[in-house]
Order: C-alpha cells, then sequence, then structure tokens
C-alpha cells in the first residue's frame, strides 16, 4: 500500500513546481495563473489524501469548496487579464509596475 | 508492486512532469494543454484515494471549462511570444533553489515534527461504497449554507467576468425597439407652407 | 425660603443675560430697566432675608449637587446668618445705588447695555460668594468677580492704559487666587470635605496637626491660613498684592464705586470674617494678618497725600481703610471689620460716586489741580462729599468714627504679636486719613477755580441720577455707625456667625470698657470716650492742616515737597513697587516666555518632536520604498519567504 507521506511528497514537489512557475514566469500573466492553479491542486491533493487516511469526508468536501473558488478566481483573473490586455496592449509582468512606491 | 501502487507511482511521474512543462514551457497553448494534462493524472491519484466524485468533477469542471477558457483567452491575445520569453533563465538558479528548499524542508517536517508515519493506511472501501453519496449527504446537510454561498460566488463571478469584459464601443450604432414604436408622424415630418415659386434658374441665366 | 436664596442671585443673574445678549432688542432702556428692577428685586429679598436673619432663621441649605469626584461633592448651597445676611444687603444696596447712577453717568456711552450686563453679572458673583455654604462656590464667586472686575475695569477697551491696567489687575489677582486655591486643596486634604459646616466643626481637632514644611515644620491651620490670607491679600489689595486697585480706576467710575470700594474688594475681608473658626486658632496667622493689615492703612494712606487724580486719591484711602479691616481682623475683632466693611461701604461708594459727579460736570477731567470752588455750583455734591469726607476722617457722630475708633480700640486690646506696630500705625494713619480726604475736598469745592474757561459757563450740578443715589448713600454714611454700633459690640448682631476665642475676644473687651452698656447709652459714651482720646484730635488736626495748606496758604505743599524731595519722590513712586514689580517680576516672565517659546516650543517641540518626526518618517520612508518595486512577483517572493520560515518554524519543533 502507499503510504500517506508519498501523497504528501507528491504534494510538495507539486508546489514547489508551482512556485518555480510563479518565478520563472515574468512576462506571461496567464501562465502565472496557471501556476495559482497548480498551486490550489497540491493543496487539494493533500486534502484529499488526509480524508482518506483520516476516514473524514469532510476533508473532500473543503476541495469541493476549493474547487468552487478557484473556478470563480480563474474567471475573474482571466477577466481582469483581458481588461489589462485591452488598457495596456501587454501582459507583460514586467510592464505592470503601477504599484511602486 | 500492487497495482494500486504501480499506477499510483506511473500517474505521479506524468504529473511532475505535466506540471513542470507547463511552468516552463514557452508556447502558453501547449503549456494550457499541459496543465490539462497535469489535472487529468492528479484525477486518477485521486481515484487511487477513493474520492471517485471530485476526481469526475476535476476532470469535467477543470478540463472541461476552466482550461478551455484559458485557451480561449491564451488564443484571443495577440501575444508576443518571443519577447515573453526573454531573460527566462536569468531566474532558473534563484527559483529551482527555492523550490528545493520548499521540498526539503516539507520533507523534513514530514518526516520528523510531523510523523507522517503515524498513519496507517485504512481498510479499502467495498464495492457497495458510494464516494458521491456521502458526500452528498454531508453536503445537503451540515454544510448546506456554504454550498448556498459557494453557488452565490459563482454567480458573482459570472456577473463580475461579464461587467469586467463587456464594453461599448463608441462607434457602434444600436437601436431602442421601444423608442421606433412609439415614434409619431410629429417626430420624423415636418410641414413647412411655402409660397411657390419661380425654378431660380430661369432668370438668373441671362446675367 | 430656600427659592427666595435662590432666586436672590439668580434674578440678577437673569437680568444680566436680557441686558447681555438682547441689548440690542430691547435698547438702552430696557437694559437699565431691566436689571435696576432684578437687583431692586433682590435688594428687597434681601432686606426680607435679613430681617428673617436677625429674627433668628439662620439655614444651611444645599440646593443642588452637580458633581460627586472622589467621594467629594460639588454642591451650591448657602449658608445664611448674620455675617452672609449683612453682606448681602450691603451688596445689593450699594449695587442698586450704583445701577442708578450709571444710567446719568454712562449716558453717552455706546457700550451701555454691556455695562449693565456686566454690573449685574457682578452682583450676581458677589452674592454667589457671600452666600456659600461651602468652598468651591466660594471659589467660584471669588474668581466670577475677579473676571467681572477684569471686564469692568478694560471696559473701555480703546484705551492702551484701561488695558494694561485689566491686565495687571488679573495677574496680581492671580497670584493670590493660586494661593488661596492652595488654601482650599490644603482643608480639603486636612478635613476632607469642602463644607463650612464640616470644616468648621472640625477645625479645633486638627490644631495640634503639623506638616513638614522646607521651613520646619508647620502647624497646618498657620499654612491653611496663610494661604486663604493670600487669596485676600490679592482680591482686598494688602500690600504687596496691592499695585493693581489705584490702575483699576481706569474702569468708569460707578465701577471704582461698586467693586473697587465697596464690595468686591471687602469680600477678602468677608472671607478672613467667615474663615474666623480656623483662623482663631492660629496665633501666627493672626498676627501676619494684623501686620499686614496695618502697614497697608499706613503706607497707602502716606501715598494718597501726593496724588492730584482725584480718583486715585479715593483708591489710596480706599486701600488704606482695607488695611484698617484687615488689621482689625488679625487683632480677632471680625465684627467690627465687618462693621467698618459696611460703614465703609456706604461712604466710600458716596464719595467715588460724588467724584463721579465731579467728573461728569468737568467733562471727565480728574485732575483736582484744575478744579475748585465747585462748592456753590454743585451744592448736592458737595454736601454728601463733605458727609464721606467726615465719616471716612472718623469725625463722630458719622458712620466712620464708630467703626473705625473701635478698630483702633480693638487693636489697643489685642496681645497678638505685632499689635503695639499696628496700633502706632493705624493711629498715625487716622491724621493722613483725615488731611488727604479733605485736602480733596479743599482742592475740589473750596478756593479758585481753575478749570479751563471754556469749559466754565457749562459747570452746573449733576441730573437728578447722579445726585439721587448720592442722597441715599449720605443718609447710611451718617446713621449707619450709631445704629448699629451697640448691637455689633454686644455681639448680637452678627450672633454666631462669627467664632472668637475667649482669649482673643477683644470687642467684648472693647464693650465692657465703655460706661453705657446697651443701645444709645453705648453710643453716647463711645463719643463720649472718642472725643478725648488721641484719634478724635488726631483727625481733627488733619483736618485743620488740610485747610491751612490747601485753602489758607497754598504755597506751603509746595514748598514742604521741595524741601523733602526725597521723601516725595518715593510717595509719587509709590514706593517702587510699581517699577520693581514691571522690571524684574514682569519682565522677567515676559523672557522665560519668549526663551520656552523659541527654545521649548519653537525649538524642541515644534522643530524636534513635531517637525523630526515627520522627517524622520520620511526620510526612513524614502528608504523604504525602494522596496515597493510594483512588481506583483516580488511581493509573491516575500511571501514565499514568509512561507518559509513559517516551516523552518516547523521543522524545529
Amino acid at each position: 500500500m502507499i503510504p500517506l507521506s508519498h501523497y504528501l511528497v507528491l504534494g510538495a514537489v507539486l508546489f514547489a513546481i508551482s512556485v518555480v512557475g510563479i518565478f520563472l514566469n515574468r512576462k506571461n500573466v496567464v501562465i502565472l495563473l496557471m501556476s495559482i492553479e497548480l498551486l490550489l491542486l497540491a493543496v487539494n491533493l493533500n486534502f484529499v489524501a488526509f480524508s482518506h487516511f483520516l476516514q473524514d469526508i469532510s476533508g473532500q468536501i473543503f476541495v469541493f469548496f476549493i474547487l468552487t473558488v478557484a473556478a470563480a478566481e480563474a474567471a475573474i483573473g482571466l477577466a481582469i487579464l483581458i481588461v489589462l490586455f485591452r488598457s495596456r496592449r501587454t501582459i507583460n509582468v514586467d510592464d505592470l509596475d503601477s504599484l511602486k512606491g | 508492486m500492487s497495482i494500486l501502487q504501480l499506477s499510483f507511482y506511473a500517474f505521479s511521474v506524468v504529473l511532475v512532469f505535466a506540471a513542470t512543462m507547463v511552468v516552463t514551457i514557452r508556447n502558453p497553448v501547449k503549456s494550457a494543454l499541459f496543465l490539462v494534462l497535469a489535472f487529468f493524472s492528479a484525477a486518477c491519484i485521486w481515484i487511487t484515494l477513493q474520492a471517485e466524485f471530485l476526481a469526475i468533477v476535476l476532470v469535467l469542471v477543470y478540463v472541461g471549462a476552466v482550461m478551455v477558457l484559458f485557451l480561449f483567452v491564451v488564443m484571443m491575445l495577440d501575444i508576443d511570444l518571443a519577447r515573453l520569453q526573454a531573460g527566462f533563465t536569468r531566474y532558473l538558479p534563484l527559483g529551482s533553489l527555492v523550490a528545493v528548499l520548499l521540498v526539503i524542508e516539507i520533507a523534513l517536517v514530514l518526516y520528523g515534527s510531523f510523523g507522517a508515519d503515524k498513519f496507517h493506511n485504512p481498510p479499502l472501501q467495498g464495492a457497495q461504497y458510494s464516494n458521491s453519496k456521502a458526500l452528498g449527504v454531508q453536503l445537503y446537510t451540515q454544510y448546506v449554507y456554504a454550498f448556498e454561498i459557494a453557488a452565490f460566488i459563482l454567480l458573482v463571478a459570472i456577473i463580475a467576468a461579464i461587467a469586467l469584459t463587456m464594453r461599448k464601443r463608441p462607434d457602434t450604432k444600436h437601436n431602442t425597439p421601444g423608442e421606433q414604436v412609439q415614434v409619431r408622424r410629429a417626430d420624423r415630418l415636418r410641414i413647412v407652407p411655402m409660397k411657390p415659386e419661380k425654378p431660380a434658374g430661369s432668370e438668373g441665366a441671362e446675367s | 425660603m430656600n427659592s427666595t436664596y435662590l432666586a436672590i442671585p439668580l434674578v440678577c443673574l437673569a437680568a444680566s443675560i436680557v441686558a447681555g445678549l438682547f441689548g440690542k432688542v430691547i435698547g438702552r432702556r430696557g437694559a437699565h430697566t431691566i436689571t435696576i428692577a432684578g437687583v431692586a428685586v433682590a435688594l428687597a429679598l434681601s432686606v426680607w432675608v435679613y430681617a428673617d436673619v436677625r429674627s433668628g432663621n439662620t439655614a444651611n441649605v444645599t440646593v443642588y449637587t452637580w458633581g460627586i469626584s472622589g467621594g467629594i461633592p460639588f454642591q451650591i448651597g448657602f449658608l445664611i446668618d448674620q455675617l452672609s445676611a449683612t453682606m448681602m444687603v450691603i451688596v445689593t444696596f450699594v449695587s442698586l445705588m450704583v445701577h442708578v447712577y450709571t444710567i446719568g453717568y454712562m449716558a453717552e456711552d455706546p457700550g451701555y447695555q454691556r455695562f449693565f450686563c456686566y454690573i449685574s453679572l457682578f452682583t450676581f458673583s458677589m452674592l454667589m460668594l457671600v452666600m456659600s455654604n461651602n468652598f468651591l462656590q466660594l471659589f467660584f464667586g471669588w474668581e466670577a468677580v475677579g473676571l467681572m472686575s477684569y471686564l469692568l475695569i478694560g471696559f473701555w477697551f480703546e484705551r492702551e492704559t484701561a488695558i494694561f491696567a485689566n491686565m495687571k489687575a488679573f495677574l496680581v489677582n492671580r497670584i493670590g487666587d493660586f494661593g488661596f486655591l492652595l488654601g482650599i486643596a490644603a482643608v480639603l486634604y486636612l478635613f476632607g470635605s469642602l463644607d463650612y459646616t464640616a470644616v468648621f466643626n472640625s477645625a479645633e481637632s486638627a490644631r495640634d496637626a503639623t506638616v513638614m514644611s522646607p521651613f520646619g515644620e508647620w502647624h497646618w491651620l498657620t499654612v491653611i491660613c496663610l494661604l486663604l490670607f493670600v487669596g485676600a491679600m490679592g482680591k482686598s489689595a494688602q500690600v504687596p498684592l496691592h499695585v493693581w486697585l489705584p490702575d483699576s480706576m481706569e474702569g468708569p467710575t460707578p465701577i471704582s464705586a461698586l467693586i473697587h470700594a465697596a464690595t468686591m474688594v471687602t469680600a477678602g475681608i468677608f472671607m478672613v470674617a467667615r474663615m474666623s473658626p480656623i483662623f482663631e486658632f492660629s496665633e501666627t496667622a493672626l498676627s501676619v494678618v494684623l501686620i499686614i493689615g496695618a502697614t497697608t492703612a499706613i503706607f497707602m494712606a502716606l501715598v494718597g497725600l501726593v496724588q492730584n487724580d482725584i480718583k486715585r486719591v479715593v483708591a489710596y484711602s480706599t486701600l488704606s481703610q482695607l488695611g484698617y479691616m484687615t488689621a482689625a481682623l488679625g487683632a480677632s475683632a471680625y465684627e467690627i471689620a465687618i462693621f467698618h466693611l459696611g460703614t465703609h461701604a456706604f461712604f466710600k461708594a458716596l464719595l467715588f460716586l460724588a467724584a463721579g459727579s465731579v467728573i461728569i460736570s468737568l467733562h471727565h477731567e480728574q485732575d483736582m489741580r484744575k478744579m475748585g470752588g465747585l462748592r456753590t455750583i454743585m451744592p448736592v455734591t458737595y454736601l454728601t462729599c463733605l458727609i464721606g469726607s467726615l465719616a471716612l476722617a472718623g469725625i463722630p457722630p458719622f458712620a466712620g468714627f464708630f467703626s473705625k475708633d473701635a478698630i483702633i480700640e480693638a487693636i489697643r486690646h489685642s496681645e497678638a504679636v505685632g499689635a503695639h506696630y499696628a496700633y502706632y500705625a493705624v493711629l498715625a494713619g487716622v491724621f493722613v486719613t483725615a488731611f488727604y480726604s479733605f485736602r480733596l475736598l479743599f482742592m475740589t469745592f473750596h478756593g479758585k477755580n481753575h478749570s479751563k474757561r471754556s469749559l466754565k459757563r457749562h459747570l452746573q450740578e449733576s441730573p437728578g441720577v447722579v445726585t439721587t443715589p448720592l442722597v441715599c448713600l449720605a443718609v447710611p454714611s451718617v446713621i449707619a455707625g450709631f445704629w448699629f454700633f451697640g448691637a455689633v459690640l454686644n455681639g448680637e448682631f452678627f450672633g454666631s456667625s462669627i467664632f472668637v476665642l475667649d482669649q482673643h475676644d477683644v470687642t467684648r473687651e472693647l464693650a465692657a470698657g465703655y460706661q453705657g452698656k446697651t443701645g444709645i447709652d453705648l453710643v453716647f459714651s463711645a463719643i463720649l470716650h472718642g472725643v478725648v482720646t488721641p484719634p478724635f484730635w488726631l483727625a481733627v488736626t488733619g483736618i485743620f492742616l488740610a485747610w491751612y495748606c490747601y485753602c489758607k496758604n497754598t504755597e506751603l505743599p509746595g514748598k514742604i515737597a521741595r524741601t523733602f524731595l526725597p521723601l516725595y519722590r518715593i510717595l509719587d513712586n509709590k514706593y517702587g513697587f510699581d517699577i520693581l514689580y514691571q522690571s524684574v517680576f514682569a519682565r522677567a516672565t515676559v523672557l522665560l516666555g519668549r526663551g520656552l517659546y523659541k527654545n521649548a516650543d519653537a525649538g524642541l517641540i515644534d522643530g524636534f518632536l513635531i517637525n523630526g518626526t515627520a522627517n524622520g518618517i520620511a526620510a526612513f520612508s524614502t528608504i523604504l520604498r525602494q522596496v515597493q518595486t510594483g512588481f506583483t512577483y516580488h511581493y509573491a517572493f516575500a511571501m514565499i519567504i514568509g512561507l518559509f520560515m513559517l516551516i523552518l518554524f516547523f521543522v524545529w519543533l
């Protein structure tokens, strides 16, 4: 049988890869959004694994809600992306520095 | 090695590979497709954990809807791919370092203070067990308000997405049927009383 | 009766508010009608209350508790006994006279309604002061009369000198009030109560309580009495806090009469008399009071000799007479001090109003050298002024004789430390008083008229609203002395409202010394006794000398002044108090204030603390804002570092 730690390590690796993705993709907001989806997937994986090993269905309920919120987030994120692209003609992250102090 | 373990490791390898490709590949369309692959593999791993309902939802919602949305957006936007990838390798060492440190730390926590080994595999459920039913019972009893709120969040997201992206072009012409129906003769036609007169050309021709 | 007590001050307050806030609406007539009606009602009620008190109905009532802090109730209450009832009648009577007189004196002044508002408000404050049954209300009245005095001295606020004078009065009074406040605080500390009755009842048991001070171990009661007396020195203008009173003559004359002669300045005298149950247990404090009073009595009278401004002469005589009252207080003759306060209120208000009448007819000329010979032109003013002067000089049977003679005799009987000095000081004061008061009379009303020719033709007696109060005040100036003399000396006048220890009781001793024991007998024996003792002959000599110098041989005063030039200079400079205060205290304070303003306020607080903080934050932010790149991934990186640290924490766990 597969021990719990394997699932958790898999989740950690997935999480780390997504973090790297956020680091690497300075130029493309779309891939940033995808990395965020991967981050959430890693978290969900942990939830499902714990739910199974603790014999508690609540973990899966959480996953359900995270999926809901993630879908909403993706939709709004992409909408913002489109508005951004319309106004700036770019989705280059380096060009988006109007928050600079 | 049982079939269960075999499938877990196989899908794990695919998942890690797909995730790596998502963040490293240059073409956003391809990375979206790799993301689809990653979600597929994750769904399969969830099945090994007996979370069938969520696995199916992941495939249907993410692969079927969200990823398609991503693909639409990527294709709709006119992106200069060459420029987008410039300076990619510059951040690779730092990013990898952070990722490796993160994984090592989590592993240390897992095998150290957390003690993941304490958890033993539970007995697998029999064939008559329905994951969907178990989830549904919980969702519609204990979590029913949260469920309603989740539905509302989705509604808000739809409205927000439409409100953000909709725009009125100044040069487009549209008509209002209600006003068109209510129009009267006086609004369109003006009758000007005037005396008959000679055509101007008949006199001016000589001068 | 409670509502009657409450009505007496409130009717004045209400009239004042109406005259002050709606002065434009009700006009000049309305303003003086309503305030005079208010004061008249207050006087009528006061007389009624007085009669009630004389029939034995004293009262100590608390009307309202407006706050409780630390278990100490802050109350408005009235202690109505012989002392406060007497004061109420005096205050409202003089105030009414001044109100009526003001109609004439201020007839052409643009601030007419404002003036009536102020004097009514002043009457209210003074009534609150005298009727109080606790220290806090006393302090309220104390400060309120101080404020009204400030406003009224500076009534003609366009005048530079008036502004200077009211500022001076305010600052000098502030010193006194500071001591007074400390005294009240000490009372609260020692007795744990602000109520008169509670404090007075426990005063005897506290006579041995001591306190450590930088100057050794002191009796608590001495400390309290001295601090309270500092307040009285400020308000009643005793040396060395007297400097504000002569300058306060910058105010309109009715005010000089009301505040600076008859009522407000007597607040200190009243207060000490009221506190007699405390003062009695402190020999030290009584001696200090006696010596300060006697010093004021003689030295201020001497300054009065060289003044040429008619109002200033009267002002210095007020200072001197206040000194007499204070000295009487120091000799434990509280009844006589209040008696003199009463008679003095009448004849001094009379003298001030008479001076004002002269000033009106001379079109606001105040220099006595430019007067003279007004006797025939202004007969009513002359006669009333003569009565006032005779009363002031202490000629029997005028009011001043009885009270002043009683003071001198009381001091002679006193065994307090410094009583000998005080006795000779007040004795000399009698001569000087008679001299300067008749100097004023002769210079103003006798001899040749020195006023400008253009003015001479317009000279005439003042209108009825001016002379009526003069006559009204002249009557008590004549009769108030022998009318009340017997009752005061017997102790039936003030009853239990004044407390005197047996070994200090000079008043009883004095009464015992006369042949007659009661009523008219006592009066006659006092007069008989008076004409064979030095004070009377000193007064007569003073009057004669004044006549000689200012009617007969008018060259003589100038010669004397030239012969004793240094002495004359000293008197003319009022012993240099003003110069000393201005060049030392005032200048030092200004310098200190300027230094603090430049260094502490502008430099330290504004420069370093306020602007420094802002500049420091600005400089720090300039560095810090480099971190805020605006790139989302930098913020994400910061978050990841945070996550890193968090997991690290679990690793070590």
